[in-house]
């Protein structure tokens, strides 16, 4: 099978006003199969909001793909004209968004909102993308489409705009979905709801899906492959399984043991403190030489801090960056 | 419809605080329509006591003011010393005059403010948007009489457009199309003198107000789902931006009446603004206290409209008050 | 023991006007009884719209609860008056979720920490920046950071600060509504591990609003699950986890988001 998304070299450098620019993703190589649920896992400062606004070219004005190509569907869309990348966005790659709460409008009812995306993209008459409206809706709320499609934005609870989100991204049909922390903002049983919907959409219509987020914990029974996204580059990439598992690179088994545990354990470790990752992941404290993880990692050698770690192939697809394993 | 009367009720109360505070101003300021004639030895004291006692200016402030009142309700609007009729004539001729004025400028002013504020926040920061930020400050700091006066200078020199009144001398004689013609060349100059002097500040303020919408995370993912720039800055952004646009949509009624007295004045078109700046100087008194209501009433109605406007607008606004 | 803080039969009602123009009422808190003894963290679980915010704004005087008692030190400070009840509030603080929301975003760092020093009054300007220092590295903050404006420092240095500036009042408890939540993991452990140490350190008490069952089970001695107003479930920690009674307790419990999943294999079939 051929990848529906390569991603190869990909560098992106913000510049801002008086400091000199800092690159928010460095050398980021990953591909994607068609049906593939790919989850990008990364704190702040790791660049993974980057990653989805420069996938579909939307970075902020300041923003600049430096390096790198971005091949979908065998087509580089850095190289894209932007009319055809209008087209593109929406349509074939679709993007939720992080914050259910800002990202529909707050004057058009739902329906509107699906209607305008469809709009954009499709040439039929008016009342067949009503019609195509009511049935996008309709999928996400088999119960109350109606009162759904009517409401606006203030009008509905958080996991409700969020399935009015997934809406307007699956209303055309895409291949790929682009999710950026779209659960962040939503407690935990709405959250366990929409990891569940988006799910079922890839079942049902064969989307593949970059999935990101800070939890890794959401990742567990719900993603193919887990990317670990470290200072703008790739830690760790392998099998769902295998990386959340048995994690290799010491920034994934750090961040895993500081998540509490409940149940498991027949010890109490409750009001333990637990073990953390010392210092910040801010862009600030990333050091410009050597490993980006070097100044945190419990591991550290000599060679972290002279030149950054290759790319470790540990077999079964499952690669590190860190010379641990010999990089 | 709650919301509407609400509003309505409040700009009633309103109308009726102007209308006392506007009569007892004028009553109370010194000198009245009679004090000229009384430096005329010609006429004797007994025909100034009796004009006084005709006209009521010797009756007590309260018993006036009801009596005023009575005639606004029947619809007079109280009594011209200078025109020797009831008011509400004059005035509605010369209201309507200033309304076709205002209006017209204020529909154009929006028209060209809102296309070029949407331009310019669309390239912020740019060079054609520092540019036209540029003009629009040169042209704030212009005082609006100074561009009346300006413009009257360059259309006397050129001869391009008819100055002053509102119609040529033939209009009676005109066809329909001729009429409207006509009137129209007499309105270019005194509407450009308005729209220039309210322009810049609404542009600015569009432009503000739509910059700030476009960083909206809502913008840029609508951006995301391949929205078209079009239908992104007109139907998306202008939508959200609309909420202070429409406040000072409502604001900008008032204030382009109040230019359009000075514009008037200068212009000599015969709205309000002259016939308030006579009756003020010949202190006749009922004309003054009407044109003072008058304008109360346009600028009430400006806010109205922008409050229905904005209840139109924003379903926030709707929950909101249904909620209350 | 006597718990520092009580709260009996709570009641909040928010009522609102219809379209129809009749009233409806809310009922965010419906009686809701529990009690937490000095030193000791209560969890507060529900989902959202359960009304545990309400709680918390009801308990740090935001809001005037509609009937039911607080009792915090002996004395009920919903009755209490408004004078007397100014002098109690500095004991019970608030941490929101989102920080950036609650400080100024236009104060540097020592503004914010001063004001509710100076606030106390009585203390001479030395004495105040000494005490600001040391509050900075009570909450792991360096005082190096003093200049800095709120937007320049990361999530979680934001919510270290705003517990310092509540610290700075000398509260006995603090309201910890979904105060972790917004955090990245990594970050949400490090504020986790500093909540324990202020614990163990000044004896603070702690009321921990969340929908984040595994963080509450963590931290918490005693665990009050919430649902439509009500508290359904209430007890000690281990067992509301080992043996959840409600239904819904059940359904929070499956809907914490574990790594333990990842054995299974990602497709479920």
């Amino acid at each position: 099978m051929v990848p529906i998304l390569e991603v190869q070299d990909l560098h992106v450098s913000y510049r801002s006003s008086g400091e000199a620019s800092y690159a928010a993703l460095a050398g980021v190589n990953f591909h994607l199969m068609p049906n593939e649920i790919l989850g990008v896992l990364g704190e702040s400062g790791s660049g993974k909001s980057t990653l989805a606004t420069s996938l579909l070219k939307l970075l902020p004005s300041n923003g600049n793909i430096s390096r790198g190509s971005i091949l979908f569907e065998g087509k580089d869309l850095l190289c894209a004209p932007a009319g055809e990348l209008e087209q593109i966005r929406g349509k074939r790659i679709s993007l939720v968004y992080q914050e259910p709460s800002v990202a529909l409008h707050p004057a058009l009812r739902a329906s509107e909102q699906v209607f305008q995306v469809l709009a954009a993209h499709e040439s039929a008459g008016k009342s067949a993308l009503r019609q195509k409206t009511r049935q996008v809706l309709a999928s996400l709320f088999p119960k109350e489409a109606d009162r759904i499609s009517n409401s606006y934005p203030h009008q509905l609870s958080g996991g409700q705009r969020q399935r009015v989100l997934i809406a307007q991204a699956i209303a055309c049909g895409p291949s790929l979905l682009i999710a950026d922390e779209p659960t962040a903002s939503l407690d935990s049983t709405t959250q366990k709801e929409i990891l569940g919907v988006m799910r079922t959409l890839r079942d049902e219509l064969g989307l593949a899906m970059i999935f990101i987020t800070h939890n890794p914990a959401l990742l567990a029974g719900f993603a193919d492959r887990v990317l670990v996204l470290y200072g703008g580059r790739v830690a760790e990439l392998g099998l769902a399984r295998t990386v959340l598992s048995s994690p290799k690179h010491p920034y994934t088994r750090a961040l895993f043991q500081s998540m509490p545990q409940i149940l498991e354990n027949t010890r109490d470790t409750r009001k333990t403190k637990l073990p953390v990752i010392a210092g910040d992941s801010s862009a600030a404290q990333l050091p410009l030489e050597g490993c980006v993880f070097e100044p945190r990692c419990p591991d550290r050698m000599e060679d972290c801090r002279e030149r950054e770690p290759a790319v470790v192939n540990l077999g079964e697809s499952h690669t590190v960056s860190c010379f641990k394993y010999g990089g | 419809m709650r919301f509407f009367f609400r509003r309505l009720r409040h700009a009633c109360f309103l109308l009726f605080g102007v209308s006392i505070l506007a009569f007892l101003f004028t009553t109370l300021a010194p000198g009245n329509y009679f004090d000229e004639m009384r430096l005329n030895p010609q006429i004797a004291p007994e025909t100034m006591a009796a004009l006084r006692a005709q006209y009521q200016l010797d009756r007590p402030l309260p018993v006036r003011y009801v009596s005023w009142m009575n005639s606004v309700l029947h619809g007079q609007m109280g009594f011209s010393f200078a025109y020797n009729s009831p008011v509400a004539p004059i005035l509605f001729v010369r209201a309507r005059n200033t309304l076709l004025l205002t209006i017209t400028a204020t529909l154009i002013a929006w028209g060209i403010a809102l296309p070029l504020g949407v331009w310019s926040a669309e390239r912020f920061g740019r060079l054609p948007d520092r540019l036209l930020s540029w003009a629009t400050a040169a042209l704030l700091v212009i005082p609006d009489l100074a561009l009346a006066l300006g413009l009257l200078v360059l259309t006397v020199r050129t001869g391009w457009f008819p100055t002053g009144s509102m119609t040529s001398l033939d209009f009676g004689s005109l066809s329909l199309g001729g009429k409207f013609r006509d009137l129209a060349l007499h309105m270019t100059l005194p509407v450009a003198a308005l729209v220039l002097s309210g322009l810049p500040l609404l542009i600015r303020h569009v432009r503000a107000a739509v910059a700030e919408v476009l960083d909206a995370p809502f913008m840029l993912a609508a951006r995301g789902h391949g929205i078209p720039r079009r239908t992104l800055l007109y139907r998306y952004a202008l939508r959200v931006a609309a909420n202070p646009l429409i406040s000072l949509f409502g604001f900008s009624i008032g204030a382009l009446l109040s230019g359009s007295l000075l514009v008037e004045v200068v212009m000599s078109w015969p709205g309000l603004g002259p016939l308030l700046l006579e009756s003020i100087l010949s202190r006749d008194l009922y004309v003054v206290i009407d044109g003072v209501l008058f304008s109360t009433m346009f600028l009430v109605s400006g806010n109205l409209i922008a409050d229905i406007l904005l209840y139109w607008a924003d379903p926030r606004i709707r929950t909101e008050s249904a909620a209350r | 023991m006597q718990p520092l803080l009580r709260v009996e039969k709570l009641v909040k009602c928010y009522e609102r006007q219809n379209v129809f123009g009749s009233r409806e009422k809310l009922l965010a808190l419906d009686g809701v009884s529990f009690a937490v003894a000095q030193e000791t963290t209560l969890a507060v679980v529900g989902e959202s719209g359960s009304g545990k915010s309400t709680l918390g704004f009801c308990i740090s005087c935001l809001e005037i609860p509609t009937s039911g008692s607080i009792w915090f030190e002996g004395r009920d400070i919903v009755v209490l008056a408004e004078s007397e009840r100014r002098k109690l509030r500095p004991q019970i603080q608030l941490i929101f979720q989102d920080p950036s929301n609650s400080l100024n975003p236009r104060w540097s760092v020592e503004e914010i920490l001063l004001e509710p020093l100076n606030l106390k009054g009585k203390l001479k300007r030395e004495e105040t920046k000494q005490r600001a220092v040391a509050l900075m590295t009570q909450v792991g903050l360096s005082s190096d950071m003093f200049q800095r404006s709120p937007a320049q420092l990361s999530g979680g240095q934001r919510q270290r600060l705003a517990i310092a500036r509540a610290l700075a009042l000398e509260p006995r408890v603090l309201i910890l509504d979904e105060a972790l939540s917004a955090l990245d993991c990594s970050v949400q452990a490090q504020i986790a591990n500093l909540l324990i140490e202020l614990q163990r350190t000044l004896g603070m008490t702690y009321l921990f609003i969340t929908h984040d069952l595994a963080m509450a089970a963590h931290l918490a001695d005693e665990i009050a699950v919430m649902n439509r107003g009500r508290v359904v479930e209430q007890g000690p920690a281990q067992n509301i986890l080992r043996h959840p009674k409600e239904e819904i307790t059940r359904h929070l419990l499956a809907a914490i988001p574990s790594l333990d999943n990842a054995e299974r294999p990602p497709l479920e079939s």
